[in-house]
């Protein structure tokens, strides 16, 4: 069997991949901005809340998160699919590590900011939405784009929950044709490229997210 | 392994303890195979960062893509790769050490960063005495720079072993039987995969706020000792 037979399973396994990075990245994306906002703005209770969520999900595997949810959600009746299971654990471990970027860029907008919007007599959500976000959004990207690389890395710990994703192919060939060196080394070269896609996809977003900056060109005196 | 271990499943808190020891034995596994996945990281990722800044850009540009490339692609199949393609080139390595080699070379990728950054922090000034003094650029790496740039990247280092711990249950798939291999196996054989899940995810909460809090103290201990950070 010639090397060039593994391509069709190696890209349906790929495209699974993508499909379910993908959605683990965007679904991460709301739970970090939730959490994080819940830890800087939220009372007492709201942020002991994200505290233990973030704390939970960085703290432990998240080879041993998959496998909880996996065997534990069906004992309290709760039965998804494999891949529903997948890109939810993985978005609850990407979105622990983003609360956190969340919540320090948040923190690092200058007091002066919020002193002036204080001033400006803006609401609490209003300094939120229209100072401080704005200005801490641009400061999370290069580290949200560490994240979603990470999270890409991570998406092939799904093959072992029995979803057909890249690793998974790869696997699977291999119990058939055990022709290790060429199947893993095509899928390593697989993994690389779509990191690089990723990447490049991150950039352009960070580059928008710049553009639409609240004040692009506020005189600096 | 598991010969000569009972467990009674009768309620949580009997199982619980029926199975502790055997994961116990699992953490060992799990540290074992963190710090030889650390050791090789640490090696691995200072001859990384010194070739990176090779003057030869052949091999600083080698050097560059390596460390993208293993950055970039899963710890999973990097260890499926070493698992099954060395054998085939007549390299047989015990299943532990393989891991801890998958490890060690996925973190050397991010240690060489960590070194990188260090090196750079160390002063200019350095650099030129080193050269006012006649040494050659092994030497000044040796003796000047290089304990310079230790002591300030020991917390970024620390981060990377805590990260490496949590990596460790990936291990499991090529028979390292680390503390969630051990619980996995214990679940199969009782249909009972949420007290021993449950617990090994437990340690390992413990365990990683136990080196956050002994990181956090470090990085607070370094500075009062005269080391700057950054």
């Amino acid at each position: 069997m010639d090397w060039t037979a593994y391509l069709p399973m190696l890209w349906q396994g790929a495209f699974v991949t993508m499909t379910i990075t993908l959605a683990s990245i965007a679904v991460g994306a709301v739970l970090a901005f939730v959490f994080g906002i819940m830890r800087v703005e939220g009372g007492p209770i709201l942020s002991t809340i994200a505290l233990c969520y973030t704390e939970v999900f960085r703290g432990t595997s998240l080879l041993v998160q998959l496998f909880w949810f996996y065997y534990a959600l069906p004992l309290v009746g709760l039965s998804f699919d494999p891949i529903t299971t997948g890109i939810l654990v993985l978005a609850a471990h990407a979105g622990g590590y983003g609360a956190e970027i969340v919540r320090g860029a948040l923190s690092s907008v200058s007091t002066q900011q919020l002193e002036a919007a204080r001033a400006l007599n803006f609401s609490r959500l209003q300094t939120l939405f229209r100072v401080s976000l704005p200005q801490a959004i641009v400061e999370m990207m290069p580290a949200f784009g560490n994240l979603a690389i990470e999270t890409l890395k991570l998406s092939s710990l799904v093959s072992l929950i029995s979803i057909a994703d890249l690793t998974f192919a790869a696997q699977s060939i291999r119990n058939i044709t055990l022709d290790s060196t060429s199947i893993y080394s095509i899928t390593l070269l697989c993994y690389f490229a779509m990191s690089l896609v990723l990447m490049v996809a991150i950039r352009v977003v960070e580059r928008l997210v710049r553009r639409g900056q609240a004040f692009p060109q506020m005189p600096r005196s | 392994m598991m010969y000569g271990y009972e467990w009674d499943t009768t309620t949580w808190l009997t199982y619980t303890t029926s199975i502790l020891p055997i994961i116990l034995i699992g953490l060992t596994v799990t540290l074992k195979a963190a710090a030889a996945g650390f050791a090789i990281a640490l090696v691995l990722g200072l001859a990384f960062a010194l070739l990176r800044r090779s003057r030869l850009i052949a091999i600083s540009w080698t050097t560059a893509v390596i460390v993208e490339f293993l950055r970039d692609t899963p710890l999973l199949v990097q260890l499926f790769f070493l698992y099954y393609v060395l054998p085939e080139f007549g390299i047989v390595l015990p299943a532990f050490l393989t891991g801890a080699l998958a490890l060690g070379l996925q973190y050397a990728a991010y240690t060489s960063e960590v070194y990188r950054g260090g090196i750079e922090a160390v002063a200019r000034g350095q650099w030129e005495a080193a050269t006012a003094l006649n040494l050659t650029r092994m030497q000044a790496y040796r003796d000047i720079i290089i304990p310079q740039a230790i002591p300030r990247i020991v917390p970024a280092m620390g981060n990377y072993l805590v990260a490496m711990i949590k990596e460790t249950p990936v291990l499991s798939v090529v028979t390292v039987m680390e503390m969630m291999g051990l619980a996995n196996m214990i679940g199969e054989r009782t249909f009972e995969y949420l007290v021993p899940l449950t617990l090994v995810g437990l340690i390992f909460l413990l365990l990683t706020l136990i080196c956050s809090a002994g990181l956090h103290r470090l990085q607070k201990a370094l500075p009062k000792a005269g080391i700057p950070l950054r």
